[in-house]
Order: structure tokens, then C-alpha cells, then sequence
């Protein structure tokens, strides 16, 4: 029988995907048609999903955007016959998956499953690599596998970019009798998507990066705390982990080791903040989102005061290709201290968005215009934010920038999760800088001042700026507010706030009613 | 004794409680178990949930009202989310805001006067490639406007 694949990504669904798998299956009933019916994770290609694809002797040939409208038609053109002639006259065809330029361009070892495999198919997993990277850290001491880790040069993907070995060696190295495995899913930034995509699409690679921290540094409990705002990746994980813990791949003795790791998923319930490590902390623990003075670091005193390892929801997912590879495997990719891959996330007003994966060292404008075809709008691009709302805008000019830590610090920007928001030239830039304040207004957990008080004031004063009022004087008290914002908040809500606003300011004064020059510093 | 809930919600809150009482950390879900049958937290259980956590009052107080999920007052039979995000914006969820409020009615935080629907403001769903996006109940949708949200509602809500 035929394999039909129709994504159960939520992108995919927040399109269509179910009615279309829904139509084909009554189609083909209709028909006498016999396939099976494949529930796949995304390939990541937004402007053509649903992707349907069918299984060809050479491969997985592609149709999409197919609507359930369109199925009839597809079945008249006999495409689950996918090679012939008929099928590729008709207008939905795109040909073999694999092929499709901005899929073979990209490097994609952490998504190397996604889009491939049925996501909550452990017997899928298994045969397309799964648990290699486990079965090999197995054989090794928790010095090896964390050395490892730290020699592939992977550095946190939540947008810190601490490196992760260190990380994991600063647990390594604490005594205590309990530790913790602990998942940062509260994937908040605007622009990005790449966690839920790993968490829906190949929920398995997740648990096995998570087990593999777990045996490295002792650590035999683990959470995900996962946003409140994802029920499809709730859905998967929690059945993922059912399945895990059946095959002997979590619990108790796993694969006969000896080794022991439970994983659980707490769920978040909608505060941004709780992105920050140590406000997880506290949620996980039953409280407000309070972010925590540091030091203590949570690789000391963590959850519940035990040392924890706090990783995003990438870097956990990366671990099992290091493991299954070699660090020096992942580590051959990339650019300067930015090694191995980075899934970057294509959003807003671009003309293709979806999931990009790619060594470090591509530029903007290669993403902007390469992968994602320009603006939606047809319009030009004018302002770009990376690293979602926290991050810097950029203008034109700077989009020749290669995306890697440290060339993003030097233009005052940050790579962060590595989200991608466009936009055209109809954005409004003081709209933007006061929107950023009036975030962090909302979402401020409130514990220190300058974020507390900060953020609301900064509203106020872009509305005077925006009304032309006291141009000079309420410019430099924008500037004196952010400076103060900058430098003595508890975390990076506060922090960072002045990152999009005086980019903003900075590469589009015109917005703000003034001249270069009165808005120089 | 709240008297707005049925005896069958008390006996789901009691159960939910008796099930997350020795978890560690268990006030987050718990809350979350007991939003999800009820419709949301009734302060009148906030005592009973104290006393079972070994929490003041004020603390399970401080946490409902910490995080933008949880609700202590019934709400709409459905619930419509509108993404304020910036990819969003960068895709006219602005105006899309202000024609829903003005089609259904409601600003942030209101219910339709039939009690059918609540509008709620919500910061990302996660679903950027494909904005402005929407999450009706709990389904998001994506490529959005005024017209296909209201149809989805006529659809998901009166069908």
C-alpha cells in the first residue's frame, strides 16, 4: 500500500492539515484507493503546507499547498501514483521533497527526523538513528559524555549561548543526592517556533537528550515545563514519554544500564518571564514567578536547591546527534565560537517563512531573500527583529551580517533563539519601541525596579516623544531610562528591553519625529 | 461551601487536590486540573487548597494571580486568543484586534453577551510563520482575518 504523509505539526494544522488528511482518507475509500495515511511532523515549508507527500520508489514526492478542495483533483490525476506522468501535470505537484531547493541547501542534523519520521513512532525513531547517541553515552562516564557535549562547542540555544558543557560539568561536579534535568519549553519569543516544532514533530530526540543529561551528570528526575499555550506538544510529549518509559527507555534501569531517569512535563501557565531560568525555577516549585538573585547559579542550588541543569528545549535536542556522531562531528560546522547548527525560525512579513537549519555564518539577507523571498507584502523589507521581542531591530544596512553570536554583540544585537520577524516598509518604529515597553510592563514578574517601574515609564515618555513634546529632553530621558533599564535589572526582561527601543531609535529616527541628530545620543 | 458549583465540581476539586497534595511542586498543576473541568479557579476553594499544600491563602492568591493563564472568575463557553506578537503585528494583527472587538462586541477580557465567547489578548502561539494566528478553544489557525475568524466561530461555537 501507498504511504500518504499529511503533516500534525500545529502550523500545518493551523491550515488546514486535518481536513485534508480527513478528505484524502474518504477519497481513497470512496475510490477503493488503498494507502496508509501517514501523520509526519512538518518539513518546515509554511507556504506549502499542507505538504501532502507520497512514498515513490525514489522517494517522497510532494504536493502542497493542498486544500480539502483540492483532493478530488489529486486523485483524478492518480497522484498517489506519483512518478507518472499524470500526477505530474498536475498543478500542486512539486516533486521529490528532498530536492526542493530550500530543503537540499540546508544542514539540518538537530531537524535531521523532523518531517520524516511519525513523530510518536518510537519503531521510526529507532530506524532513522534514534537512541544511537544514547546507546553510545551508555558505554562512557558522565566526565565523558559532558566533555563531549563541551567539546562539540554547543552553546545554549534559548538565546543565552552559555556553553552547555559547562553548564553540565558545573553539575557534574556538585555533590548532592538528588539532581535535575530541567527543559526550558516556555518558548515565549515572538518569531519563533523551533522548540514546539522538535516537541510535536520528534518528541523522541527531546527525551533522549534529556536522559543522556541525566545519566552524565547523576540526575535521575526531569521536567519539561512546557508553555501553556502548545496543547498539541502537551499531547505528544506526555504520550512520547508513555512510550519511552514502556520500551525500557526511561524509568527505572534503562536498557538494562542500571540507570535511572524519570521525565514529567509541568505545564507553564502564560507568564513570558518564566522563560528565565531562575522564574522557571520557582514556578516549577509551586510559585509566583519571581526571578532569583544569581549567584546562587541553579547548576548549584536549582530546583528545589538541588543542582540543576537548565537547557533549552535545542540544546537538549542536539545532544543525541553529539553523542551519536562526535563532538568534533558538530563541531566542524559553524563559524568562529559559534559552532554546529542553529534552526532558524522565518516569521512575519515574508513571502516563504518556515524552519531553516544551518551552520552559523549565513547572512540576513541570504534568509530574507534567499529562503524567505522578500516580503508578503510584496513591499521592501525595511526592519528586521532577531531574537524575538528582547531583540534588536535592524535596518538594511545590517543585513549582510553573518548570523553568529558574536558578530550580532558587536552590532548591539542579539542571535537569541534565533527567530526571524520581518518587516515591511509600512512598520511604524516608534509603534514598535513603545510596544516593547508596554511588554515588559505586562510581563515584568516585578521583583526589581528598573523593570517594575522602568517599563511604564518608558510608555509614557514615547508617548510625549511621539507627540512631539519636549523633543531634547524627553529624548535623553529615554536614553537615561534605558541605561538604567540596561544595567540594573535582575534578568533580561528588564535587560534587554532597551535592545529593540534604542534600535529603533537609533537606525529609524524618522519614526519619532526627529532628526538624525536629535536622536543621537 | 461554594454554592455556584455543582456537588459534581466539588468532588472533581477534591479529587484534584487529594491527587497533588504530596507532589512536589504540585500547586501549578493542580491548578491547572482544576481549570481545566471548571472553566477556572473559584476562590472559594483557595482555602482548601491551602490547607492540603501547607500554603497561606495569600500564597495560592499570589500564584493564580501571578500567571496570565489562570482565572479565578467563570468565563464564555469558548475562548478566542488573538496574538498581540510582533511577527503578527508585522502582518496587521492590529487591525485584525480592533474588527474582531468591533464584530463581536467585547474588548480584552469580555464575553459576548450571549456568554458564548471571551476575547483574550495572548503573547505568541507559536505559530509565526503563518500570521496573524488565532487559537480558538484549543486549536490555533493561522494566515488570519476578521472574516475567516468569524466564520470559524459560527463554525467551532454555533455549530
Amino acid at each position: 500500500m501507498v504511504k500518504v504523509y499529511v503533516p500534525i505539526d500545529s502550523t500545518a494544522l493551523s491550515l488546514g492539515a486535518e481536513r485534508t488528511a480527513k478528505k484524502i482518507v474518504q477519497e481513497a475509500q470512496a475510490r477503493g484507493v488503498e494507502i496508509t495515511l501517514v501523520r509526519n511532523g512538518s518539513r518546515g515549508l509554511f507556504w506549502l503546507e499542507p505538504l501532502v507527500e507520497v512514498e515513490t520508489a525514489q522517494g517522497r514526492v510532494a504536493f502542497g499547498p493542498v486544500q480539502p478542495s483540492d483532493v478530488a483533483g489529486l486523485f483524478n490525476a492518480e497522484f498517489t501514483n506519483a512518478l507518472a506522468d499524470k500526477a505530474k501535470a498536475h498543478p500542486l505537484y512539486l516533486g521529490l521533497t528532498d530536492e526542493l531547493a530550500w530543503l537540499k541547501k540546508q544542514q539540518r542534523l538537530t531537524f535531521a527526523r523532523v518531517g520524516i519520521t511519525d513523530p510518536l513512532s518510537l519503531e521510526d525513531y529507532l530506524a532513522h538513528d534514534g537512541y544511537q547517541g544514547l546507546k553510545n553515552a551508555l558505554a562512557m562516564s558522565g566526565a565523558d559524555i559532558v566533555k563531549a557535549v563541551t567539546d562539540s562547542g554547543l552553546r545554549g540555544r534559548g538565546g543565552a549561548a552559555f556553553p552547555t558543557g559547562i553548564k553540565w560539568n558545573t553539575v557534574l561536579n556538585a555533590p548532592a543526592e538528588q539532581k535535575y534535568v530541567v527543559c526550558n519549553a516556555d518558548e515565549g519569543d515572538s518569531g519563533t517556533y523551533s522548540d514546539r516544532m522538535i516537541m510535536e514533530d520528534d518528541p523522541f530526540v527531546l527525551i533522549e537528550g534529556m536522559t543522556i543529561a541525566g545519566i552524565a551528570v547523576g540526575a535521575t528526575q526531569g521536567y519539561i515545563y512546557l508553555r501553556s499555550e502548545y496543547p498539541h506538544a502537551l499531547k505528544t510529549l506526555n504520550e512520547a514519554i508513555r512510550k519511552a518509559n514502556l520500551a525500557g527507555y526511561l524509568g527505572e534501569n534503562i536498557q538494562g544500564s542500571g540507570h535511572t531517569f524519570h521525565l514529567e512535563v509541568r505545564r507553564a501557565a502564560g507568564a513570558y518571564v518564566c522563560g528565565e531560568e531562575t522564574s522557571l525555577l520557582e514556578s516549577l516549585e509551586g510559585k509566583r514567578g519571581l526571578v532569583r538573585f544569581k549567584p546562587p547559579l541553579p547548576a548549584i542550588e536549582g530546583l528545589f536547591g538541588k543542582p540543576t541543569i537548565v537547557n533549552n528545549v535545542i540544546s537538549l535536542a542536539t545532544v543525541p546527534i553529539i553523542l551519536d556522531k562526535g563532538a568534533q562531528y558538530y563541531a566542524d560546522y559553524g563559524m568562529g565560537r559559534s559552532r554546529g547548527t542553529l534552526p532558524i525560525q522565518l516569521a512575519g512579513n515574508l513571502k516563504q517563512t518556515g524552519l531553516v537549519e544551518l551552520a552559523f555564518g549565513a547572512t540576513l539577507r541570504e534568509l530574507l531573500y534567499d529562503y524567505g523571498g522578500g516580503a508578503a507584502s510584496g513591499r521592501p523589507i525595511r526592519a528586521v527583529q532577531v531574537g524575538g521581542p528582547l531583540g534588536a531591530y535592524l535596518p538594511e544596512s545590517q543585513f549582510d551580517t553573518p548570523l553568529d553570536y558574536e558578530a550580532f554583540t558587536k552590532i548591539w544585537a542579539v542571535l537569541g533563539h534565533g527567530g526571524i520577524v520581518a518587516f515591511d516598509d509600512t512598520v511604524d518604529m516608534a509603534k514598535m519601541a513603545r510596544y516593547a515597553f508596554e511588554f515588559c510592563a505586562v510581563e515584568s514578574c516585578g521583583k526589581c525596579t528598573p523593570c517594575r517601574i522602568g517599563s511604564t515609564r518608558g510608555v509614557e515618555v514615547m508617548d510625549k516623544i511621539v507627540l512631539g513634546k519636549n523633543h531634547p529632553q524627553n529624548v535623553q530621558l529615554l536614553r537615561d531610562l534605558s541605561d538604567t533599564m540596561l544595567n540594573g535589572s535582575l534578568c533580561a526582561l528588564g535587560g534587554m528591553t532597551p535592545y529593540p527601543v534604542l534600535s529603533a531609535l537609533n537606525h529609524f529616527p524618522e519614526d519619532f519625529g526627529l532628526s538624525n541628530k536629535e536622536a543621537a545620543a | 461551601m461554594d454554592n455556584t458549583l455543582s456537588h459534581e465540581q466539588h468532588a472533581q476539586i477534591q479529587a484534584h487536590i487529594q491527587a497533588h497534595q504530596h507532589v512536589p511542586g504540585g500547586l501549578m498543576p493542580l491548578l491547572h486540573a482544576i481549570q481545566d473541568d471548571i472553566g477556572y479557579v473559584p476562590e472559594t476553594v483557595y482555602p482548601e487548597i491551602a490547607k492540603a499544600l501547607a500554603l497561606s491563602v495569600a500564597e495560592v492568591h499570589g500564584v493564580v494571580s501571578f500567571y496570565h493563564h489562570f482565572r479565578s472568575h467563570p468565563i464564555g463557553k469558548h475562548v478566542l486568543q488573538v496574538c498581540r506578537a510582533e511577527s503578527c503585528q508585522s502582518m496587521g494583527s492590529a487591525k485584525l484586534e480592533a474588527e474582531l472587538k468591533a464584530k463581536l462586541g467585547v474588548d480584552y477580557h469580555q464575553t459576548t453577551a450571549d456568554g458564548n465567547l471571551t476575547l483574550l489578548p495572548v503573547y505568541c502561539l507559536g505559530n509565526c510563520g503563518c500570521s496573524p494566528a488565532v487559537m480558538l478553544d484549543d486549536e490555533v489557525y493561522g494566515r488570519m482575518s476578521a472574516d475567516k475568524v468569524t466564520a470559524l466561530i459560527s463554525e467551532v461555537c454555533h455549530g
